[in-house]
């Protein structure tokens, strides 16, 4: 235990200040309230679910609950069960074999509710496009609000278009 | 290269990877998997391409199947007449060639004759029965809807035997995939795995990209192993260019492969601690793989190092400034998790959640055919940086990890050991790498030439086949992960354990869905 303790206090806080919304990532006008996604943006319950990725954007969404984001520390976190989420964080093209699930998905997370897509699969289609296998941007299975490009996006990207969603337009505000 | 006592002409591949190449007949197909296994040898991976349109090959398909024996890779190509579209079957002989199999008459319609298993595998209901996309006349426009199929698990019976079906979607960050369980109580009586929700039509994917452009798909085949799969592309393709690869080059894959090693088994650390309810090792070690990630991401332009390998030699060079800053880290890394390991040897509620937890004994190893890290940590030697280095490997002299207890600790002993070595590899390659040019241009590859990689990546071995067609385009490459190998054993070293256990022994594993399903 002295030792936990110990590296404990050697580490110290490694917390960074969060990054800004970004506009340039939303797809849709906000359909909340201002209000609302400003009650959600203080609380905010994620259901992540991959639907076809290549994995890489899971490494940087993991990377995101380390302790240099304080992911927490912002009100948000990640949930088990759609049922629980405000959002779904989706990424990947979507694979045909993940339609239905990525539907059922989405029904369950109760309103209101926020869809993020996650890297350049699920904002165009990526490199895998649309194929026998594939039903490309997240936007062709469920309707989405904001899409975050990279390949993968970065943690701090990520975290940008988490809160660009929760963020009312500024031309609304 | 050659599988002994095999009465067959073998070509050999040029290129960095010890491999050669034979066409057998059907009875020659089943000898060679027979001879293979006697002499110790692995099934690596097994695949098929449509030859229909070929002057030389009218009217026939091939399937392939690659063996690691004793002095590199055999690969035996058998042709298969379109009027009478079977093979023999291999799971007989090696088991991993079940699903391989499955999802080779899913994608191309070749069926294994004799194969006691044929359940469709990656065909879900997302094309319809008796349509193969990797047939060249193959049309995706006329698809009819995207239809789920049931798929027939197989039913244990009994007493208090009752069923708990898991995902596709997993209550975490994980990617998805289905799985069975038939329990007692707490205690695991069976786990019957259904994968293939992220198949993406990868292989068919590549046949729009050229010889030269196909690395960055092969780069996303499973992104936790993006360098793996690169190199192991470029190899294969470089070997069906004739081309080599500069000094400095090599130098710097050797690098990219270790620090992505290390960024992995940072996070696999952590979140083997996690799930063993220690969650101050998770914030450890993520903190220490962001470092990890930061600076490989300022060096090479990305924190996971994608499109670095290109064939032909890397994309991205190391700096002096950077060079120094990589050792420093690694020192620093490797200070850290010294302290860390201690505190995971010394924690006794971590202990007893790992110990005799998720066991795959040797000899279950050696005869399912496990591969890579799980089964260095199952007793088996096999790791082709040490086994058949390719440069720089040889003048670095890997040391091979390995443990004989099959269990959660021995896979937690594996990546301790490979990361303290993965350190060392990545300061002598810092600071032992030649100046020089970084890479060479390639000609059009020539319509029919045919070239494998073969790296061993963190998770175990990424294999890649590929072949050239008209106007140096990909005619047809397929990405093999060592997951194929992994997930069936998987289902047995779950079998007794508690039902809470799993996501423990799950994690230990860490296997691809991505690269499995691909």
């Amino acid at each position: 235990m002295i030792r936990i303790l110990r590296q404990i206090a050697r580490t110290g806080i490694v917390s960074e200040t969060p990054p800004e919304a970004e506009e340039a990532f939303r797809t849709r006008a906000p359909e909340i309230q201002a209000e609302v996604l400003r009650l959600l943006g203080r609380a905010l319950a994620i259901r992540q679910v991959d639907a076809g990725s290549c994995n890489g954007c899971e490494l940087e969404i993991h990377a995101l609950n380390n302790p240099y984001y304080n992911l927490e520390g912002l009100g948000i976190r990640f949930v088990a069960s759609p049922r629980h989420a405000d959002m779904l964080l989706v990424t990947g093209p979507v694979a045909k074999n993940m339609e239905h699930a990525l539907r059922i998905a989405y029904e369950a997370t109760p309103d209101p509710k926020l869809v993020v897509a996650v890297g350049d699969c699920g904002r165009d289609g990526g490199i895998f496009g649309e194929s026998y296998a594939s039903c490309g941007r997240v936007s062709n299975v469920i309707p989405v609000d904001v899409a975050v490009p990279g390949c993968p996006p970065p943690p701090l990207a990520i975290l940008q278009g988490i809160l660009t969603a929760v963020t009312a337009r500024t031309d609304d505000r | 290269m050659r599988i002994p006592g095999l009465n067959v002409q073998w070509k050999p591949l040029a290129g960095e990877v010890p491999a050669a190449l034979a066409g057998a007949g059907e009875w020659q197909w089943t000898e060679a998997a027979r001879l293979a296994r006697e002499g110790g040898g692995r099934l690596v991976a097994l695949w098929g391409a449509d030859r229909r349109d070929l002057a030389e090959d009218a009217d026939a398909y091939a399937v392939y199947a690659a063996y690691a024996v004793r002095d590199g890779l055999a690969v035996v190509e058998l042709l298969v007449p379109d009027t009478a579209p079977a093979y023999p079957d291999l799971s007989g002989i090696f088991p991993a060639a079940n699903r391989m199999q499955r999802a080779l008459f899913d994608l191309l319609g070749l069926a294994a004759t004799g194969a006691a298993d044929t359940r469709p595998w990656l065909r879900h209901g997302a094309w319809p029965e008796g349509a193969y996309p990797l047939r060249r006349d193959f049309d995706a426009s006329g698809l009819p809807a995207n239809a789920l199929t049931d798929y027939a698990f197989v039913r244990v019976e009994g007493d208090g035997v009752h069923e708990i079906p898991v995902g596709p979607i997993h209550a975490g960050i994980i990617e998805p995939g289905h799985f069975r369980f038939s329990v007692v109580g707490e205690k695991v009586l069976r786990l019957e795995e259904r994968l293939g929700y992220v198949h993406k039509g990868i292989d068919k994917r590549f046949e729009s990209f050229t010889v030269a452009e196909g690395y960055r798909l092969a780069g996303r085949v499973s992104g936790d192993s993006t360098v793996a799969f690169a190199w192991a592309y470029a190899q294969a393709a470089e070997s069906l260019l004739g081309v080599h690869p500069p000094k400095r080059a090599r130098w710097m894959r050797a690098l990219l492969l270790e620090r992505e090693r290390v960024a992995n088994h940072l996070g696999d650390l952590g979140a083997l601690g996690n799930d063993a309810a220690l969650a101050f090792a998770l914030a450890q070690f993520m903190r220490l793989k962001e470092d990890w990630l930061r600076l490989s991401g300022e060096a090479f332009g990305h924190r996971l190092l994608m499109d670095c390998v290109v064939p032909g030699g890397v994309a991205a060079d190391l700096s002096p400034a950077h060079a120094e800053r990589m050792v420093t880290q690694a020192n620093a890394v490797e200070a850290e998790v010294r302290e860390l390991r201690t505190i995971f040897d010394e924690h006794a509620g971590l202990q007893d959640r790992f110990l005799t937890t998720g066991c795959v004994t040797p000899e279950l190893a050696r005869r399912l055919g496990l591969a890579g890290l799980a089964a260095r940590a199952s007793g088996q030697s096999s790791d082709l940086r040490a086994d058949f280095p390719a440069a720089p490997y040889g003048e670095l002299a890997v040391r091979k990890a390995y443990h004989p207890a099959g269990d959660v600790v021995a896979r937690v002993h594996v990546r301790f050991e490979e990361l303290f070595e993965s350190l060392r590899l990545v300061r002598a390659v810092v600071m032992g790498a030649p100046d020089g040019e970084l890479r060479v241009d390639l000609p059009q590859a020539r319509p029919g030439a045919f070239g494998v990689g073969w790296v061993e990546g963190w998770r175990g071995e990424a294999f890649v086949a590929l072949e050239a067609g008209e106007g140096g385009r990909i005619r047809r490459c397929h990405a093999h992960d060592p997951s194929w190998q992994n997930w069936p054993l998987l289902e047995h070293a779950v079998i007794g354990n508690i039902v809470p256990d799993f996501p423990l022994v799950n994690k230990s594993f860490n296997l691809s869905y991505s690269g499995q399903d691909c």
